[in-house]
C-alpha cells in the first residue's frame, strides 16, 4: 500500500480518532497477534504496520450462496465487527450491509476499481453458475460470472469466503444443476485465499483480513489455497474426545451413555479424521462450542465435495475401528485401505498429493497412508 | 399508463438476490410493480435420492440468515413421515432454538437492515450529544449507556469516519432525502443503537452453539437433539451450560425490552403516515409454532395456526397443509416447466424444472406479461397471502388470545392509530418488534420449562427407535413445518425405499415475493407496493421501506422449484 497518497489516514489514525488510547490499541495488537498463533513480538509489527496504512477497501460479492459467511463473519468477537468494518478496512460493496441500493450499489463498485487499481480486496461469498449464459444468479441485469470477472481483473488479492467460493459447496452438490464452479476454476492469474466451511469460524474471517492488511502479503497457504495456520489440522488431532477414540469408547447411539459422557463420534459418522479446519482448536461463537463439543459428529464442512462424500452418518470406512492407543499414523493408514468409501479415497487423494509435494511437514499421517 | 419504470436491483441489505421493477405513473404514485427472485441453486433436485436423515444440513444450506428454521422443518418432515416422536426435551430445546433465532434475528433486521431506511446517518452529525442522552433517558430510562458523554463520542466516532473519505457501507445512499423525518438527536441515536446491536447480536446466538455446536447452521437431528443433557457429566448439557444460556437470555431481554422496543417506538411516532402505506393483499397466514403438547396438536402452539382473509379480523380460518387441495404452486410467471396440463401442484406432487425464458444478460428490463423470476407463485386456496411477523401477530390478536393483545393494544394506544394500521408497512415494522417481546418472554419460559423436565429427571434428547432405514416403511409422505422469522415454512418429503424421492419446500419469502400468478394476481411485494408514493425516482427509498417491512430473504425463496410451458398469461398493465 505505499503507493497510497500519504493523505489518507491509517487505520492507526482512525482508531485513534475514534478515542482508541494507545495503551488500548497495543492491546488490540497483541491479542491479534495471539489470534493468529503468531509470536508475542509479532504485535509490534502489528501495531507498526496498522499505523501506516489506510483502510484497504473491500469488495464483497455475493453469488449463488446462503449468506451464512457474511453471518459468521458479524460474529466475530476479536476482532469485533464494528471496529473491522469502522476502522480496519473499508467495506465499499456488501449487499447484504451496505446502505444503497440499486443502480448507485453498482456504481460505487466501478467507482473502487477504478480508483483502486491493484490495492483493493475482492472478497467472493458463493460461487458462479456457468451454465446456460449465468441466468442462474444475476444481479442488476448481469450475470454474476461476469460481474465476479469484471472485479476480479484489478483486485489486488482474492478472498473466497466458505466452502462455496472455495469448493463448490451444495448448489455444487450432484448434481450441480446450475454448473456452480468455485472462484478458482474462473479466475487464474490472481492470489486466492480459499477459506473452506459452511460457514468458516468467524475468527478466521476476521484473522484473514487483519492477516493481508497488517503483513501486507498473503500468509502461508497449503496446496488447497487455504491458510495454514487456520487449516492446517485435521479436527481430529486436536480433538477434545480424541482419547476416547484412542481408549476405543464410542458413542454407539444417540443418546446413550457413551454421548452423555463425551465419548468419540466417529461411529456415528463423525468426519474429523479426513477435515482440516481449527473448529476443534479456535472453537465456534467465541470459544464456547463445536459441533463435536455438542455431541454432533463433524460433517466436513470445509472439505472439498463432502456433500457427495455421505451419507453423513455413516461411519468413514467399513474397517475395523482401531483399538486401544491408535496413533493418527495408524488411522491414515486404516482410512486408505478403505478406499471403496468416498470419503476415505478422498483422504487418499489429499494424501498423496502430500506424499508427492514431500515437505508437508504436518501430513505426517497422510503420508502415511500414501504409503500404505 | 405507468410514465417511467424504476429498477432497483439489487436490492441490499436483504438476503439473496432481488430486483424490484416498479411502474410510476403520472401523479408520482406507484401503479404497478414487479418482483423478481435472481437466483436459483436447485437444491430439491439435489436431494433427490439422499439419506432422508441428511436433508436438515442440505435444507439448512437455503439460506444462513434464517439458519436453523430449515433444518428444523426438514427435521419434522422426516419424523412426520416415518411416525417418529421426539422427546420433550428435544421439543423444548427446538423451541429455545427457534425463539433464539427469531429474537437475534429480528433485532438485526431492525438495525441493520431496516433502520437505514428511516435514520439518516449523515443528519447524525449535527446532532447535540446532551439532548440525545436527554431524548434516550425519556425513552428508556432504563438502558444504561445514556449519558451526553457516551453520545459524544458515538458523534465523534461517525465524525471522523465521514473525514476519513472512505464511508464504506454508508457510501453513495439516500442521505439528506426529504423523506427522512427524524431529528438530529433521534438519528445520533439509531446510529449508537446501530453500533450496541451489532456488538450484542453476536451473543444470543451462543444458545445455538451450546445445543447445536456453532451458529451459523448448528446440528439437529431427526428423532431428538444431538446434544446429550446429563447432569453429572462435564461433556453434556450440565449446570454450567445452562447457565450461560440463562445469562444470555437475560441479556436479550434487556436488550429487546431497552433498546429495541423504545428505538422503535420513537421512530414510528415520526412516520405515523406509513400506517396508511403499503398494506397490500391483506390476506394473511401461518402455521404456528412452539409447540407445547407436541407437533400434532397446533391447538397448543404458542403461536396459533391460521389464515385470514380480507383484513377480517373476526374470523381466523384453518388450514391443513397436507389437503392436496389448499396450498398450490403455480408457475406461470416463472422460469420453470410444469408437466403439460398442470396449472398448479402441491408440493408433495411439486416438479422442480428450470427453463430460463428471460432475456439474456446483461438486461435492462423484465416482462411482466411473461415469466419473470426464479421464485414460484404459491396460493392458499387460490389466495395470494401474506406470511411473517404482521400474520403471526394478527392471527394470534384475531385468535383472541391474551397474550397477543397485551403486547398490542398498549402499542396502538402509545401510537394513537387504530388497529387498521397494522394493515401497512409501519404495521409490519411494528409487528415484528411486538413479537421480538413475546419472543423473549417466551425464550425465558421455555428455559424454565427445560429446567422443570430436568428437575423432574427426564434427561432424553433422542428417541432412536427408527433411527435405522431398515424400520421404515417402503414409503412415506411427512410435513414438517415451522415459523421462520420471515414467516411460514413448510418442508414435503416424500421417502421411498430409504431415500428422498421428492422434497418440496415452499417459504416465506415465497409467498411474498413471488410473481403474479396466472390470473394477474399480484404476490405481497407487488400488492404492497402499488399506491405507494416516490418523490425521487432517482431514490426511491419508500420502495425501499416497504420491501425491508417484509425483511426479504431470496436465497429461501428462489431455491425452489418451476412451472409449466405457458409463461405468456395474459396480464394488463394498469
Amino acid at each position: 500500500m505505499s503507493e497510497c497518497p500519504p493523505s489518507r489516514p491509517t487505520t492507526y489514525d482512525v482508531l485513534t480518532q475514534h478515542g482508541v488510547s494507545r495503551r488500548d490499541f497495543i492491546k488490540f495488537c497483541t491479542v491479534t497477534a495471539a489470534a493468529l498463533g503468531l509470536e508475542p513480538t509479532m504485535a509490534g509489527k502489528i501495531a507498526h504496520a496498522l499505523q501506516t496504512k489506510p483502510r484497504i477497501p473491500v469488495l464483497w460479492l455475493h453469488g449463488l450462496e446462503c449468506t451464512c459467511c457474511s453471518e459468521s463473519f458479524i460474529r466475530s468477537s476479536h476482532p469485533l465487527v464494528g471496529d473491522v468494518v469502522l476502522n480496519m478496512i473499508s467495506l465499499d460493496y456488501d449487499d447484504t450491509l451496505q446502505a444503497a441500493a440499486g443502480h448507485q450499489v453498482e456504481e460505487i463498485r466501478k467507482q473502487i476499481i477504478k480508483d483502486y487499481p491493484g490495492e483493493y480486496i475482492l472478497a467472493v461469498e458463493g460461487n458462479a453458475p456457468t451454465k446456460d449464459g449465468g441466468v442462474y444468479c444475476t444481479i442488476a441485469g448481469e450475470a454474476f460470472t461476469d460481474i465476479l470477472l469484471e472485479t476480479a481483473e484489478h483486485a489486488k488479492y482474492v478472498v473466497a469466503w466458505g466452502s462455496c467460493a472455495s469448493n463448490g459447496c451444495v448448489q455444487a452438490a450432484h448434481p450441480n444443476p446450475t454448473g456452480a464452479v468455485p472462484v478458482k476454476e474462473l479466475i487464474h492469474d490472481k492470489p486466492i485465499v480459499n477459506v473452506p466451511g459452511c460457514p468458516p469460524i468467524a475468527e478466521v474471517m476476521t484473522g484473514l483480513l487483519t492477516h493481508l492488511l497488517t503483513f501486507d502479503r498473503l500468509p502461508e497457504l497449503d496446496r488447497e489455497g487455504r491458510p495454514k495456520v487456520f487449516y492446517g489440522q485435521r479436527i481430529h488431532d486436536k480433538c477434545y474426545r480424541r482419547s476416547f477414540f484412542d481408549a476405543g469408547q464410542f458413542v454407539e447411539e444417540w443418546d446413550d451413555a457413551g454421548a452423555r459422557k463425551g465419548w468419540c463420534l466417529y461411529k456415528m459418522g463423525c468426519r474429523g479424521p479426513t477435515t482440516y479446519n481449527s473448529c476443534s482448536t479456535f472453537k465456534w461463537n467465541d470459544g464456547v462450542s463445536f459441533p463435536i463439543g455438542s455431541g454432533h459428529g463433524c460433517i466436513g464442512c470445509s472439505e472439498a465435495n463432502f456433500w457427495d462424500n455421505g451419507p453423513f452418518y455413516e461411519r468413514l470406512s467399513a474397517v475395523p475401528i482401531p483399538g486401544v492407543e491408535s496413533t493418527p499414523e495408524q488411522v491414515g493408514k486404516v482410512l486408505a485401505i478403505a478406499a471403496g468409501g468416498a470419503a476415505a479415497a478422498h483422504a487418499v487423494s489429499v494424501a498423496i498429493k502430500k506424499a508427492k509435494d514431500g515437505k508437508d511437514a504436518d501430513s505426517k499421517g497422510d503420508a502415511g497412508a500414501a504409503q500404505a | 399508463m405507468a410514465s417511467k419504470r424504476i429498477v432497483v436491483d439489487p436490492v441490499t441489505r436483504i438476503e439473496g438476490h432481488l430486483r424490484i421493477e416498479a411502474m410510476l405513473g403520472d401523479d408520482g404514485v406507484i401503479a404497478d410493480a414487479m418482483s423478481s427472485g435472481t437466483m436459483w441453486r436447485g437444491i430439491e433436485v439435489i436431494l433427490k435420492g439422499r439419506d432422508p436423515r441428511d436433508a436438515w444440513a442440505f435444507t439448512q444450506r437455503i439460506c444462513g440468515v434464517c439458519t436453523t428454521v430449515h433444518a428444523l422443518a426438514s427435521i419434522r418432515s422426516v419424523e412426520n413421515a416415518l411416525s417418529i416422536k421426539v422427546p420433550k426435551n428435544a421439543d423444548i430445546i427446538r423451541n429455545i432454538m427457534f425463539l433464539t433465532q427469531m429474537v437475534q434475528d429480528h433485532v438485526v433486521h431492525f438495525y441493520h437492515l431496516h433502520a437505514l431506511d428511516w435514520v439518516d446517518v449523515v443528519s447524525a452529525l449535527s446532532a447535540d450529544p446532551k439532548a440525545t442522552a436527554e431524548l434516550n433517558q425519556a425513552i428508556s430510562p432504563s438502558w444504561p449507556m445514556s449519558s451526553p458523554g457516551y453520545f459524544s463520542d458515538v458523534k465523534a466516532t461517525l465524525q471522523r469516519f465521514v473525514e476519513s473519505g472512505q464511508l464504506g457501507i454508508f457510501a453513495n445512499a439516500y442521505w439528506g432525502h426529504p423523506a427522512y423525518k427524524l431529528p438530529a438527536e433521534a438519528n445520533l441515536m439509531a446510529v449508537a443503537h446501530y453500533l450496541e446491536a451489532l456488538k450484542w447480536q453476536k451473543e444470543l446466538v451462543k444458545i445455538h452453539t451450546v445445543f447445536g455446536g456453532k451458529n451459523p447452521h448448528p446440528n439437529y437431528l431427526v428423532g431428538g437433539m444431538p446434544c446429550a443433557i446429563d447432569l453429572d457429566s462435564d461433556n453434556a448439557i450440565n449446570i454450567e451450560r445452562l447457565n450461560m444460556v440463562k445469562r444470555l437470555i437475560q441479556e436479550a431481554k434487556a436488550i429487546v425490552e431497552q433498546l429495541y422496543i423504545p428505538d422503535l417506538l420513537a421512530i414510528a411516532s415520526f412516520y405515523k403516515d406509513w400506517a396508511g402505506i403499503g398494506g397490500g393483499l391483506g390476506n394473511y397466514m401461518t402455521y404456528g409454532d412452539i409447540p407445547q403438547a407436541g407437533v400434532d396438536r397446533p391447538e397448543h402452539f404458542r403461536f396459533p395456526r391460521g389464515a385470514i382473509l380480507g383484513k377480517n379480523l373476526g374470523e381466523v380460518l384453518p388450514l391443513d397443509p397436507t389437503d392436496t387441495t389448499q396450498i398450490r404452486e403455480e408457475v406461470s410467471h416463472s422460469w420453470y416447466d410444469y408437466p403439460a396440463g398442470e396449472p398448479a401442484l402441491h408440493p408433495w406432487e411439486g416438479v422442480t424444472e428450470p427453463n430460463y425464458t428471460g432475456p439474456k444478460p446483461p438486461y435492462k428490463q423484465l416482462d411482466e406479461n411473461a415469466a419473470y423470476s426464479w421464485l414460484k407463485t404459491p396460493r392458499w386456496r387460490g389466495n395470494a397471502m401474506e406470511v411473517g411477523p404482521l400474520a403471526r401477530m394478527l392471527v394470534g390478536y384475531a385468535s383472541g388470545r391474551e397474550e397477543f393483545k397485551a403486547v398490542v393494544d398498549p402499542v396502538l394506544a402509545k401510537l394513537e392509530v387504530p388497529a387498521t394500521a397494522l394493515f401497512s408497512t409501519l404495521g409490519r415494522t411494528a409487528a415484528r418488534g411486538l413479537e421480538t417481546q413475546l419472543g423473549v418472554q417466551w425464550l425465558m419460559e421455555e428455559y424454565e420449562n427445560l429446567i422443570a423436565n430436568l428437575k423432574a429427571g427426564d434427561y432424553a434428547t433422542a428417541n432412536t427407535d427408527l433411527w435405522e432405514p431398515s424400520s421404515w416403511p417402503r414409503e412415506a409422505k411427512g410435513f414438517g413445518f415451522t415459523e421462520a422469522p420471515r414467516g411460514a415454512l413448510g418442508h414435503w418429503v416424500h421417502i421411498k425405499d430409504g431415500k428422498i424421492e421428492n422434497y418440496q419446500a415452499v417459504v416465506p419469502s415465497t409467498w411474498n415475493a413471488s410473481p403474479r400468478d396466472a390470473d394477474g394476481g399480484h404476490g405481497a411485494y407487488e400488492a404492497a407496493l402499488v399506491g405507494t408514493p416516490v418523490a425521487d425516482p432517482e431514490k426511491p427509498v419508500e420502495i425501499l421501506r416497504t420491501i425491508h417491512s417484509f425483511d426479504p430473504c431470496l436465497a429461501c425463496a428462489s431455491h425452489v422449484f418451476g412451472p409449466d410451458g405457458r409463461k405468456l398469461a395474459e396480464v394488463v398493465v394498469r
